[in-house]
Protein backbone atom coordinates (compact mmCIF):
# COMPACT_ATOMS: atom_id res chain seq x y z
CA UNK A 1 0.00 0.00 0.00
CA UNK A 2 2.92 2.32 0.65
CA UNK A 3 3.66 4.34 -2.40
CA UNK A 4 4.82 7.63 -3.68
CA UNK A 5 2.04 9.56 -5.34
CA UNK A 6 2.44 12.36 -7.79
CA UNK A 7 0.34 15.33 -6.84
CA UNK A 8 0.96 18.58 -8.68
CA UNK A 9 4.70 18.69 -9.36
CA UNK A 10 6.00 17.19 -6.15
CA UNK A 11 6.10 13.60 -4.99
CA UNK A 12 5.10 12.96 -1.40
CA UNK A 13 5.61 9.78 0.60
CA UNK A 14 2.14 8.44 1.34
CA UNK A 15 -0.05 5.47 2.10
CA UNK A 16 -3.60 4.90 0.85
CA UNK A 17 -6.38 3.22 2.81
CA UNK A 18 -8.91 1.72 0.45
CA UNK A 19 -11.65 1.64 3.08
CA UNK A 20 -11.70 5.46 3.15
CA UNK A 21 -12.91 7.41 6.13
CA UNK A 22 -16.28 8.20 7.70
CA UNK A 23 -16.52 11.93 8.37
CA UNK A 24 -18.31 13.90 11.12
CA UNK A 25 -20.58 15.42 8.46
CA UNK A 26 -21.98 11.95 7.77
CA UNK A 27 -20.32 11.52 4.39
CA UNK A 28 -17.85 8.81 3.58
CA UNK A 29 -14.58 9.45 1.79
CA UNK A 30 -14.12 6.59 -0.64
CA UNK A 31 -10.39 6.53 -0.30
CA UNK A 32 -7.99 8.03 2.22
CA UNK A 33 -4.41 8.90 1.38
CA UNK A 34 -2.10 10.07 4.16
CA UNK A 35 1.12 11.83 3.18
CA UNK A 36 3.71 11.60 5.92
CA UNK A 37 7.32 11.92 6.98
CA UNK A 38 9.08 10.13 9.81
CA UNK A 39 12.36 10.83 11.58
CA UNK A 40 14.42 8.68 13.94
CA UNK A 41 13.92 5.00 14.76
CA UNK A 42 10.93 3.27 16.25
CA UNK A 43 12.16 1.10 19.14
CA UNK A 44 11.32 -2.60 19.41
CA UNK A 45 8.53 -1.96 21.93
CA UNK A 46 7.12 0.76 19.63
CA UNK A 47 6.91 2.97 22.69
CA UNK A 48 8.95 6.00 21.60
CA UNK A 49 6.70 7.48 18.90
CA UNK A 50 5.87 11.16 18.91
CA UNK A 51 3.24 12.52 16.55
CA UNK A 52 3.68 16.14 15.52
CA UNK A 53 0.51 17.90 14.38
CA UNK A 54 0.97 20.82 12.03
CA UNK A 55 -0.86 24.13 11.94
CA UNK A 56 -3.22 25.60 9.30
CA UNK A 57 -0.66 26.11 6.54
CA UNK A 58 1.97 23.68 7.79
CA UNK A 59 2.85 20.31 6.31
CA UNK A 60 4.57 17.01 7.03
CA UNK A 61 8.04 18.41 6.34
CA UNK A 62 8.62 19.27 9.97
CA UNK A 63 12.35 18.65 10.20
CA UNK A 64 13.71 18.75 6.67
CA UNK A 65 13.62 21.07 3.69
CA UNK A 66 10.21 21.42 2.10
CA UNK A 67 10.52 19.92 -1.42
CA UNK A 68 8.18 22.52 -2.92
CA UNK A 69 9.69 25.66 -1.46
CA UNK A 70 13.21 24.48 -0.63
CA UNK A 71 12.84 26.23 2.73
CA UNK A 72 13.91 24.54 5.99
CA UNK A 73 11.38 22.37 7.82
CA UNK A 74 8.86 24.47 9.74
CA UNK A 75 9.91 23.14 13.16
CA UNK A 76 13.59 22.34 12.64
CA UNK A 77 14.44 24.24 15.82
CA UNK A 78 12.20 21.91 17.82
CA UNK A 79 12.44 18.57 16.00
CA UNK A 80 15.72 16.93 15.01
CA UNK A 81 18.86 15.30 16.40
CA UNK A 82 19.63 16.85 19.79
CA UNK A 83 16.58 19.11 19.54
CA UNK A 84 13.86 19.30 22.23
CA UNK A 85 11.96 16.60 20.32
CA UNK A 86 15.11 14.57 19.87
CA UNK A 87 15.01 12.30 16.83
CA UNK A 88 17.93 10.34 18.30
CA UNK A 89 15.63 9.22 21.12
CA UNK A 90 12.18 9.42 19.62
CA UNK A 91 10.52 8.20 16.46
CA UNK A 92 8.84 11.32 15.12
CA UNK A 93 5.87 11.16 12.77
CA UNK A 94 4.20 14.03 10.97
CA UNK A 95 1.32 13.69 8.53
CA UNK A 96 -0.24 16.24 6.25
CA UNK A 97 -3.75 16.95 7.60
CA UNK A 98 -6.93 15.72 6.01
CA UNK A 99 -8.08 18.48 3.65
CA UNK A 100 -4.49 19.58 3.05
CA UNK A 101 -2.68 20.02 -0.26
CA UNK A 102 0.63 18.27 0.36
CA UNK A 103 -0.36 14.74 -0.57
CA UNK A 104 -3.06 13.83 1.96
CA UNK A 105 -6.61 13.53 0.69
CA UNK A 106 -8.04 17.02 0.20
CA UNK A 107 -9.83 19.25 -2.28
CA UNK A 108 -7.04 18.75 -4.83
CA UNK A 109 -7.33 14.94 -4.67
CA UNK A 110 -9.23 12.82 -7.15
CA UNK A 111 -13.00 13.08 -6.81
CA UNK A 112 -14.73 9.92 -5.57
CA UNK A 113 -17.51 10.13 -8.14
CA UNK A 114 -16.22 12.19 -11.04
CA UNK A 115 -13.32 10.41 -12.68
CA UNK A 116 -10.47 12.61 -13.73
CA UNK A 117 -11.75 15.56 -11.68
CA UNK A 118 -10.41 16.91 -8.41
CA UNK A 119 -12.76 17.33 -5.46
CA UNK A 120 -12.49 21.10 -5.44
CA UNK A 121 -15.39 22.71 -3.62
CA UNK A 122 -17.21 19.34 -3.58
CA UNK A 123 -14.78 18.16 -0.92
CA UNK A 124 -16.84 17.43 2.18
CA UNK A 125 -16.42 19.70 5.19
CA UNK A 126 -13.98 18.13 7.62
CA UNK A 127 -13.42 18.68 11.32
CA UNK A 128 -10.40 18.59 13.59
CA UNK A 129 -11.73 15.24 14.86
CA UNK A 130 -11.80 13.96 11.26
CA UNK A 131 -8.16 15.00 10.87
CA UNK A 132 -7.30 13.12 14.05
CA UNK A 133 -9.21 9.99 13.00
CA UNK A 134 -7.28 10.03 9.73
CA UNK A 135 -4.02 10.28 11.68
CA UNK A 136 -5.19 7.47 13.96
CA UNK A 137 -5.74 5.26 10.92
CA UNK A 138 -2.14 5.91 9.93
CA UNK A 139 -0.80 5.25 13.46
CA UNK A 140 -2.74 1.95 13.49
CA UNK A 141 -1.16 1.13 10.13
CA UNK A 142 2.25 1.56 11.78
CA UNK A 143 1.02 -0.81 14.53
CA UNK A 144 1.82 1.70 17.24
CA UNK A 145 -0.51 0.95 20.14
CA UNK A 146 0.28 4.01 22.20
CA UNK A 147 1.91 7.27 21.16
CA UNK A 148 4.49 8.46 23.67
CA UNK A 149 3.47 12.02 22.88
CA UNK A 150 1.35 14.14 20.59
CA UNK A 151 2.71 17.66 20.11
CA UNK A 152 1.43 20.58 18.09
CA UNK A 153 0.90 24.32 17.99
CA UNK A 154 -2.12 26.40 17.01
CA UNK A 155 -4.39 24.14 14.89
CA UNK A 156 -1.85 21.42 15.69
CA UNK A 157 -2.67 22.06 19.37
CA UNK A 158 -6.36 21.59 18.62
CA UNK A 159 -5.50 18.20 17.13
CA UNK A 160 -3.48 17.34 20.25
CA UNK A 161 -6.52 18.13 22.41
CA UNK A 162 -8.76 16.06 20.14
CA UNK A 163 -6.29 13.15 20.33
CA UNK A 164 -6.31 13.32 24.13
CA UNK A 165 -10.11 13.42 24.19
CA UNK A 166 -10.79 10.74 21.53
CA UNK A 167 -7.99 8.29 22.36
CA UNK A 168 -6.96 8.93 25.99
CA UNK A 169 -5.49 5.45 26.41
CA UNK A 170 -3.26 5.87 23.39
CA UNK A 171 -1.63 9.18 24.29
CA UNK A 172 0.90 9.08 27.12
CA UNK A 173 1.72 12.78 26.95
CA UNK A 174 0.01 15.67 25.19
CA UNK A 175 1.51 19.07 24.40
CA UNK A 176 -0.93 21.62 22.96
CA UNK A 177 1.05 24.80 22.29
CA UNK A 178 -0.56 28.21 21.71
CA UNK A 179 -3.88 26.44 21.38
CA UNK A 180 -7.49 26.72 22.49
CA UNK A 181 -10.41 24.41 23.21
CA UNK A 182 -12.54 26.34 20.72
CA UNK A 183 -12.08 28.88 17.97
CA UNK A 184 -13.17 32.30 19.21
CA UNK A 185 -15.54 34.68 17.40
CA UNK A 186 -12.58 36.96 16.69
CA UNK A 187 -10.61 34.09 15.14
CA UNK A 188 -13.60 33.04 13.01
CA UNK A 189 -14.02 36.66 11.92
CA UNK A 190 -10.44 36.88 10.64
CA UNK A 191 -10.84 33.58 8.81
CA UNK A 192 -14.01 34.85 7.18
CA UNK A 193 -12.18 37.89 5.78
CA UNK A 194 -9.71 35.50 4.18
CA UNK A 195 -12.44 33.30 2.73
CA UNK A 196 -14.31 36.31 1.35
CA UNK A 197 -11.12 37.60 -0.26
CA UNK A 198 -10.65 34.24 -2.01
CA UNK A 199 -14.31 34.10 -3.12
CA UNK A 200 -14.11 37.67 -4.45
CA UNK A 201 -11.14 36.91 -6.69
CA UNK A 202 -12.38 36.73 -10.33
CA UNK A 203 -9.99 33.81 -10.81
CA UNK A 204 -11.85 31.78 -8.15
CA UNK A 205 -14.56 30.65 -10.61
CA UNK A 206 -16.80 29.41 -7.83
CA UNK A 207 -14.00 27.16 -6.61
CA UNK A 208 -13.51 25.44 -10.02
CA UNK A 209 -10.47 27.51 -10.94
CA UNK A 210 -8.50 24.51 -12.25
CA UNK A 211 -10.97 24.26 -15.15
CA UNK A 212 -9.73 27.68 -16.26
CA UNK A 213 -6.06 27.01 -15.69
CA UNK A 214 -5.77 29.70 -13.02
CA UNK A 215 -5.65 30.04 -9.22
CA UNK A 216 -7.28 32.78 -7.13
CA UNK A 217 -3.82 34.00 -6.24
CA UNK A 218 -4.76 37.56 -5.31
CA UNK A 219 -7.58 36.49 -3.02
CA UNK A 220 -5.47 33.79 -1.38
CA UNK A 221 -2.62 36.28 -0.93
CA UNK A 222 -4.95 38.76 0.80
CA UNK A 223 -6.23 35.91 3.01
CA UNK A 224 -2.65 35.08 3.96
CA UNK A 225 -1.76 38.73 4.57
CA UNK A 226 -4.72 39.21 6.90
CA UNK A 227 -3.96 35.99 8.73
CA UNK A 228 -0.29 36.89 9.00
CA UNK A 229 -1.13 40.07 10.92
CA UNK A 230 -2.94 37.93 13.49
CA UNK A 231 0.14 35.73 13.89
CA UNK A 232 2.41 38.54 15.01
CA UNK A 233 2.21 41.09 17.78
CA UNK A 234 2.07 44.83 17.38
CA UNK A 235 5.40 45.01 19.23
CA UNK A 236 7.04 42.59 16.79
CA UNK A 237 5.81 44.50 13.75
CA UNK A 238 7.03 47.76 15.27
CA UNK A 239 10.40 46.24 16.14
CA UNK A 240 10.85 44.81 12.65
CA UNK A 241 9.46 47.62 10.51
CA UNK A 242 8.29 50.60 12.53
CA UNK A 243 7.38 53.28 10.00
CA UNK A 244 10.35 52.55 7.78
CA UNK A 245 9.88 53.18 4.08
CA UNK A 246 10.81 50.65 1.45
CA UNK A 247 13.04 53.00 -0.53
CA UNK A 248 14.35 55.85 1.57
CA UNK A 249 15.99 57.53 -1.42
CA UNK A 250 12.63 58.69 -2.64
CA UNK A 251 11.15 61.82 -1.21
CA UNK A 252 7.61 61.78 -2.54
CA UNK A 253 5.40 60.30 0.15
CA UNK A 254 2.82 59.23 -2.41
CA UNK A 255 5.15 56.95 -4.32
CA UNK A 256 6.67 55.42 -1.23
CA UNK A 257 5.74 52.18 0.36
CA UNK A 258 6.15 51.18 3.96
CA UNK A 259 8.41 48.21 4.56
CA UNK A 260 5.61 46.41 6.37
CA UNK A 261 3.51 46.57 3.19
CA UNK A 262 6.08 44.88 1.02
CA UNK A 263 6.75 42.36 3.77
CA UNK A 264 3.07 41.41 3.84
CA UNK A 265 2.92 41.23 0.06
CA UNK A 266 5.92 38.93 0.07
CA UNK A 267 4.19 36.74 2.67
CA UNK A 268 1.10 36.63 0.47
CA UNK A 269 2.81 35.92 -2.83
CA UNK A 270 5.14 33.22 -1.50
CA UNK A 271 2.15 31.52 0.12
CA UNK A 272 0.02 31.22 -3.04
CA UNK A 273 2.80 29.31 -4.76
CA UNK A 274 2.60 26.52 -2.23
CA UNK A 275 -1.00 26.42 -1.05
CA UNK A 276 -4.31 25.47 -2.62
CA UNK A 277 -7.19 27.93 -2.13
CA UNK A 278 -9.82 25.21 -1.64
CA UNK A 279 -7.62 23.57 0.99
CA UNK A 280 -7.39 26.92 2.73
CA UNK A 281 -11.18 27.19 2.74
CA UNK A 282 -11.57 23.61 4.01
CA UNK A 283 -9.01 23.85 6.79
CA UNK A 284 -10.01 27.30 8.07
CA UNK A 285 -13.58 26.00 8.28
CA UNK A 286 -12.40 22.96 10.26
CA UNK A 287 -10.67 25.27 12.74
CA UNK A 288 -13.76 27.47 13.03
CA UNK A 289 -15.92 24.41 13.76
CA UNK A 290 -13.62 23.29 16.57
CA UNK A 291 -15.24 23.43 19.99
CA UNK A 292 -14.05 20.52 22.08
CA UNK A 293 -16.59 20.96 24.87
CA UNK A 294 -19.51 20.91 22.40
CA UNK A 295 -19.02 17.16 21.98
CA UNK A 296 -19.29 16.76 25.76
CA UNK A 297 -22.46 18.66 26.59
CA UNK A 298 -20.64 21.97 26.79
CA UNK A 299 -18.57 20.78 29.75
CA UNK A 300 -14.90 20.90 28.82
CA UNK A 301 -13.64 18.79 31.77
CA UNK A 302 -15.86 15.93 30.54
CA UNK A 303 -13.66 15.72 27.43
CA UNK A 304 -10.84 14.59 29.72
CA UNK A 305 -12.73 12.60 32.37
CA UNK A 306 -10.52 9.93 33.89
CA UNK A 307 -7.55 10.79 31.67
CA UNK A 308 -4.15 9.42 32.59
CA UNK A 309 -2.40 11.49 29.93
CA UNK A 310 0.26 13.93 31.15
CA UNK A 311 -0.32 17.39 29.72
CA UNK A 312 1.94 20.35 29.05
CA UNK A 313 0.16 23.53 28.05
CA UNK A 314 2.24 26.36 26.67
CA UNK A 315 1.09 29.86 25.76
CA UNK A 316 2.94 33.04 24.81
CA UNK A 317 2.15 36.31 26.56
CA UNK A 318 1.99 38.41 23.35
CA UNK A 319 -0.23 35.91 21.48
CA UNK A 320 -3.57 37.62 20.95
CA UNK A 321 -4.93 35.01 18.55
CA UNK A 322 -4.72 32.13 21.05
CA UNK A 323 -4.24 34.09 24.27
CA UNK A 324 -2.99 32.63 27.54
CA UNK A 325 -6.48 32.68 29.02
CA UNK A 326 -7.48 30.00 26.51
CA UNK A 327 -4.66 27.73 27.68
CA UNK A 328 -5.44 28.51 31.31
CA UNK A 329 -9.08 27.52 30.72
CA UNK A 330 -7.86 24.15 29.41
CA UNK A 331 -5.52 23.79 32.42
CA UNK A 332 -8.40 24.45 34.79
CA UNK A 333 -10.61 21.97 32.95
CA UNK A 334 -7.84 19.41 33.39
CA UNK A 335 -7.62 20.28 37.09
CA UNK A 336 -11.34 19.55 37.32
CA UNK A 337 -10.60 15.93 36.50
CA UNK A 338 -7.39 15.91 38.59
CA UNK A 339 -5.29 15.36 35.46
CA UNK A 340 -1.53 15.65 35.50
CA UNK A 341 -0.96 19.07 33.96
CA UNK A 342 1.98 21.42 33.57
CA UNK A 343 1.25 24.90 32.33
CA UNK A 344 3.57 27.74 31.43
CA UNK A 345 3.18 31.07 29.71
CA UNK A 346 6.37 31.99 27.89
CA UNK A 347 7.44 35.62 27.74
CA UNK A 348 7.89 36.66 24.12
CA UNK A 349 6.97 39.69 22.05
CA UNK A 350 6.57 37.63 18.87
CA UNK A 351 2.86 36.90 19.13
CA UNK A 352 1.23 33.66 18.03
CA UNK A 353 4.12 32.84 15.69
CA UNK A 354 6.41 32.53 18.73
CA UNK A 355 5.75 28.78 18.82
CA UNK A 356 7.54 28.45 15.47
CA UNK A 357 10.46 30.73 16.34
CA UNK A 358 13.58 30.67 18.46
CA UNK A 359 12.17 30.74 21.99
CA UNK A 360 14.75 29.12 24.30
CA UNK A 361 12.42 29.05 27.34
CA UNK A 362 9.78 27.20 25.35
CA UNK A 363 12.33 24.76 23.96
CA UNK A 364 13.81 24.10 27.42
CA UNK A 365 10.34 23.54 28.83
CA UNK A 366 9.34 21.12 26.10
CA UNK A 367 12.62 19.20 26.33
CA UNK A 368 12.35 18.89 30.13
CA UNK A 369 8.71 17.88 30.02
CA UNK A 370 9.38 15.12 27.48
CA UNK A 371 12.39 13.93 29.51
CA UNK A 372 10.26 13.78 32.67
CA UNK A 373 7.52 11.90 30.81
CA UNK A 374 10.07 9.50 29.29
CA UNK A 375 11.15 8.65 32.83
CA UNK A 376 7.56 8.00 33.91
CA UNK A 377 6.92 5.97 30.77
CA UNK A 378 9.98 3.84 31.45
CA UNK A 379 11.80 4.98 28.30
CA UNK A 380 15.52 5.17 28.95
CA UNK B 1 16.51 19.98 50.02
CA UNK B 2 15.59 22.64 52.57
CA UNK B 3 15.32 21.28 56.09
CA UNK B 4 11.71 22.44 56.45
CA UNK B 5 10.81 20.59 53.25
CA UNK B 6 12.38 17.44 54.72
CA UNK B 7 10.11 17.86 57.76
CA UNK B 8 7.11 18.13 55.45
CA UNK B 9 8.21 15.09 53.45
CA UNK B 10 8.33 13.22 56.76
CA UNK B 11 4.58 13.77 57.16
CA UNK B 12 3.71 12.31 53.74
CA UNK B 13 2.92 8.62 53.35
CA UNK B 14 4.54 6.81 50.39
CA UNK B 15 2.70 6.32 47.09
CA UNK B 16 0.12 9.02 47.77
CA UNK B 17 -1.21 11.89 45.66
CA UNK B 18 0.27 15.24 46.65
CA UNK B 19 -0.30 18.82 45.51
CA UNK B 20 2.36 21.31 46.58
CA UNK B 21 1.04 24.87 46.44
CA UNK B 22 3.77 27.45 46.05
CA UNK B 23 6.14 24.64 45.08
CA UNK B 24 8.91 27.00 43.89
CA UNK B 25 11.52 24.98 41.92
CA UNK B 26 9.71 21.75 42.78
CA UNK B 27 12.36 20.29 45.14
CA UNK B 28 9.69 18.75 47.38
CA UNK B 29 7.64 17.14 44.61
CA UNK B 30 10.81 15.82 43.00
CA UNK B 31 11.80 14.25 46.33
CA UNK B 32 8.32 12.82 46.90
CA UNK B 33 8.27 11.24 43.44
CA UNK B 34 11.80 9.85 43.52
CA UNK B 35 12.00 8.61 47.10
CA UNK B 36 8.41 7.94 48.10
CA UNK B 37 6.85 7.05 44.75
CA UNK B 38 4.22 9.75 45.15
CA UNK B 39 2.15 11.25 42.33
CA UNK B 40 3.29 14.75 43.29
CA UNK B 41 2.38 17.91 41.42
CA UNK B 42 3.05 21.58 41.95
CA UNK B 43 1.30 24.91 41.67
CA UNK B 44 3.49 28.01 41.57
CA UNK B 45 2.64 31.66 40.98
CA UNK B 46 5.97 32.84 39.56
CA UNK B 47 6.16 32.05 35.85
CA UNK B 48 9.96 32.00 35.58
CA UNK B 49 10.11 29.49 38.44
CA UNK B 50 7.40 27.35 36.82
CA UNK B 51 9.36 27.29 33.57
CA UNK B 52 12.46 26.11 35.44
CA UNK B 53 10.53 23.37 37.24
CA UNK B 54 8.83 22.07 34.09
CA UNK B 55 12.17 22.19 32.26
CA UNK B 56 13.38 19.80 34.97
CA UNK B 57 10.60 17.44 34.03
CA UNK B 58 8.37 18.22 37.00
CA UNK B 59 4.59 18.51 36.66
CA UNK B 60 4.08 22.11 37.72
CA UNK B 61 1.45 24.56 36.57
CA UNK B 62 1.38 28.30 36.90
CA UNK B 63 -1.42 29.34 39.17
CA UNK B 64 -2.50 31.08 42.28
CA UNK B 65 -3.56 29.57 45.62
CA UNK B 66 -6.33 32.15 45.92
CA UNK B 67 -7.98 31.51 42.56
CA UNK B 68 -6.91 28.12 41.19
CA UNK B 69 -7.78 25.63 43.95
CA UNK B 70 -11.48 25.95 43.24
CA UNK B 71 -11.08 24.10 39.92
CA UNK B 72 -9.89 20.84 41.53
CA UNK B 73 -12.44 18.17 42.47
CA UNK B 74 -13.14 17.08 46.06
CA UNK B 75 -10.63 14.62 47.45
CA UNK B 76 -8.31 14.77 44.44
CA UNK B 77 -5.23 14.48 46.65
CA UNK B 78 -4.14 12.72 49.81
CA UNK B 79 -2.03 15.71 50.87
CA UNK B 80 -2.16 19.35 49.89
CA UNK B 81 0.97 21.22 50.98
CA UNK B 82 1.32 24.96 51.53
CA UNK B 83 4.75 25.82 52.82
CA UNK B 84 5.67 29.36 53.93
CA UNK B 85 2.90 30.77 51.79
CA UNK B 86 -0.22 30.98 53.99
CA UNK B 87 0.76 34.43 55.27
CA UNK B 88 1.06 35.73 51.70
CA UNK B 89 -2.28 34.65 50.27
CA UNK B 90 -5.25 36.97 50.00
CA UNK B 91 -7.75 34.75 51.83
CA UNK B 92 -5.90 32.32 54.12
CA UNK B 93 -9.07 30.87 55.65
CA UNK B 94 -10.60 30.16 52.22
CA UNK B 95 -7.33 28.70 50.93
CA UNK B 96 -7.22 26.36 53.94
CA UNK B 97 -10.85 25.39 53.36
CA UNK B 98 -10.10 24.60 49.70
CA UNK B 99 -7.00 22.60 50.68
CA UNK B 100 -9.07 20.38 52.96
CA UNK B 101 -11.78 20.08 50.32
CA UNK B 102 -9.48 18.88 47.53
CA UNK B 103 -7.19 16.93 49.87
CA UNK B 104 -7.71 14.50 52.72
CA UNK B 105 -4.85 16.15 54.59
CA UNK B 106 -3.37 19.62 54.57
CA UNK B 107 0.23 20.32 55.49
CA UNK B 108 0.79 23.97 56.32
CA UNK B 109 3.90 25.80 57.42
CA UNK B 110 4.18 29.51 58.18
CA UNK B 111 6.55 31.90 59.91
CA UNK B 112 5.39 32.44 63.50
CA UNK B 113 4.61 36.08 64.21
CA UNK B 114 4.48 35.26 67.93
CA UNK B 115 8.24 34.63 68.19
CA UNK B 116 9.82 36.42 71.15
CA UNK B 117 12.17 38.53 69.00
CA UNK B 118 9.19 39.98 67.16
CA UNK B 119 7.33 40.61 70.40
CA UNK B 120 10.34 42.37 71.91
CA UNK B 121 10.95 44.50 68.83
CA UNK B 122 7.33 45.64 68.84
CA UNK B 123 7.48 46.35 72.56
CA UNK B 124 10.73 48.30 72.52
CA UNK B 125 10.71 50.07 69.14
CA UNK B 126 6.98 50.51 68.63
CA UNK B 127 7.53 49.62 64.95
CA UNK B 128 6.75 46.63 62.72
CA UNK B 129 9.45 44.07 63.50
CA UNK B 130 12.21 43.26 61.02
CA UNK B 131 13.95 39.86 61.16
CA UNK B 132 15.37 37.36 58.69
CA UNK B 133 11.89 35.88 58.20
CA UNK B 134 10.18 39.27 58.26
CA UNK B 135 12.68 41.26 56.24
CA UNK B 136 10.57 43.63 54.14
CA UNK B 137 9.02 46.94 55.15
CA UNK B 138 5.31 46.82 55.98
CA UNK B 139 4.44 48.66 52.76
CA UNK B 140 6.17 46.20 50.47
CA UNK B 141 6.00 42.88 52.27
CA UNK B 142 4.11 40.11 50.46
CA UNK B 143 3.27 38.72 53.92
CA UNK B 144 -0.09 40.40 54.28
CA UNK B 145 -1.61 37.91 56.74
CA UNK B 146 0.89 37.16 59.49
CA UNK B 147 -0.31 34.94 62.31
CA UNK B 148 1.04 33.20 65.38
CA UNK B 149 1.08 29.50 66.16
CA UNK B 150 -1.63 30.16 68.72
CA UNK B 151 -3.77 32.02 66.18
CA UNK B 152 -3.46 29.07 63.86
CA UNK B 153 -4.59 26.60 66.52
CA UNK B 154 -7.62 28.84 67.06
CA UNK B 155 -8.49 28.90 63.36
CA UNK B 156 -8.23 25.10 63.17
CA UNK B 157 -10.56 24.79 66.15
CA UNK B 158 -13.03 27.31 64.73
CA UNK B 159 -13.19 25.61 61.32
CA UNK B 160 -13.23 22.08 62.67
CA UNK B 161 -9.83 20.86 61.51
CA UNK B 162 -8.08 18.17 63.49
CA UNK B 163 -4.39 18.82 64.14
CA UNK B 164 -2.92 15.36 63.57
CA UNK B 165 0.63 16.54 64.05
CA UNK B 166 2.32 19.84 64.68
CA UNK B 167 5.75 21.13 65.49
CA UNK B 168 7.71 24.32 65.78
CA UNK B 169 10.95 24.77 63.88
CA UNK B 170 13.77 27.26 63.88
CA UNK B 171 14.59 29.52 60.97
CA UNK B 172 16.52 26.89 59.02
CA UNK B 173 13.68 24.46 59.57
CA UNK B 174 15.28 22.23 62.18
CA UNK B 175 12.77 20.81 64.62
CA UNK B 176 12.58 22.78 67.87
CA UNK B 177 11.82 20.99 71.17
CA UNK B 178 8.52 22.73 71.97
CA UNK B 179 6.17 19.99 70.83
CA UNK B 180 4.29 19.52 74.02
CA UNK B 181 3.93 23.16 74.99
CA UNK B 182 2.13 25.33 72.43
CA UNK B 183 2.68 28.47 74.50
CA UNK B 184 6.46 27.93 74.49
CA UNK B 185 6.40 26.97 70.82
CA UNK B 186 4.58 30.21 70.11
CA UNK B 187 7.31 32.12 71.92
CA UNK B 188 10.38 30.27 70.70
CA UNK B 189 9.38 28.63 67.41
CA UNK B 190 10.26 30.59 64.30
CA UNK B 191 8.01 28.49 62.09
CA UNK B 192 4.90 26.44 62.71
CA UNK B 193 4.28 23.23 60.78
CA UNK B 194 0.88 21.52 60.91
CA UNK B 195 -0.66 18.35 59.53
CA UNK B 196 -4.45 18.76 59.43
CA UNK B 197 -7.50 16.81 58.42
CA UNK B 198 -11.20 17.50 58.48
CA UNK B 199 -13.39 16.01 61.20
CA UNK B 200 -15.96 14.40 58.98
CA UNK B 201 -13.33 12.87 56.70
CA UNK B 202 -11.58 11.32 59.69
CA UNK B 203 -10.19 7.86 59.40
Amino acid sequence: MDQTTTRSETQHQSVTFAEGLMLDCGRHLGSLTIAYRTYGKLNAAKSNAILICHALTGDQYVAEANPETGKPGWWEQVVGPGRPVDTEKFFVICTNVLGGCMGTTGPRSRHDEHAGQPWGTDFPPVTINDMVRAQKRFIDHLEIGRLFAVVGGSMGGMQVLAWAALYPGQVFAAVPVAAAAYHSAQNIAFHEIGRQAIAADPDFWGGRYWEHGVTPARGLAVARMTAHITYVSEAALTRKFGRKLQDTARISALGDRFEVESYLQYQGSSFVRRFDANSYLTITRAMDLFDLSADYGGVLPSAFAGTKTRFLLVSFDSDWLFPTEQSRAIARALNHVAANVSFVEIKSDKGHDAFLLDEPDFHRTLRGFLAGCAEHAGLS
Amino acid sequence: MRVDLALIAGMVAPKTRVLDIGCSDGALIDHLFRNLGCDARGLEIDMATVTLAVAHGLPVMQGDADSDLASYPDGAFDYVVLSRTLQAVEKPREVLRQMLRIGTHAIVSFPNFGHWTLRLQMLFTGRMPMTKNWSRMWYETPNIHPCTIRDFFDLCAADGYIVEEWLAADEEGARAPWRRWPALANLFGEQGLFLLRKVKNGR
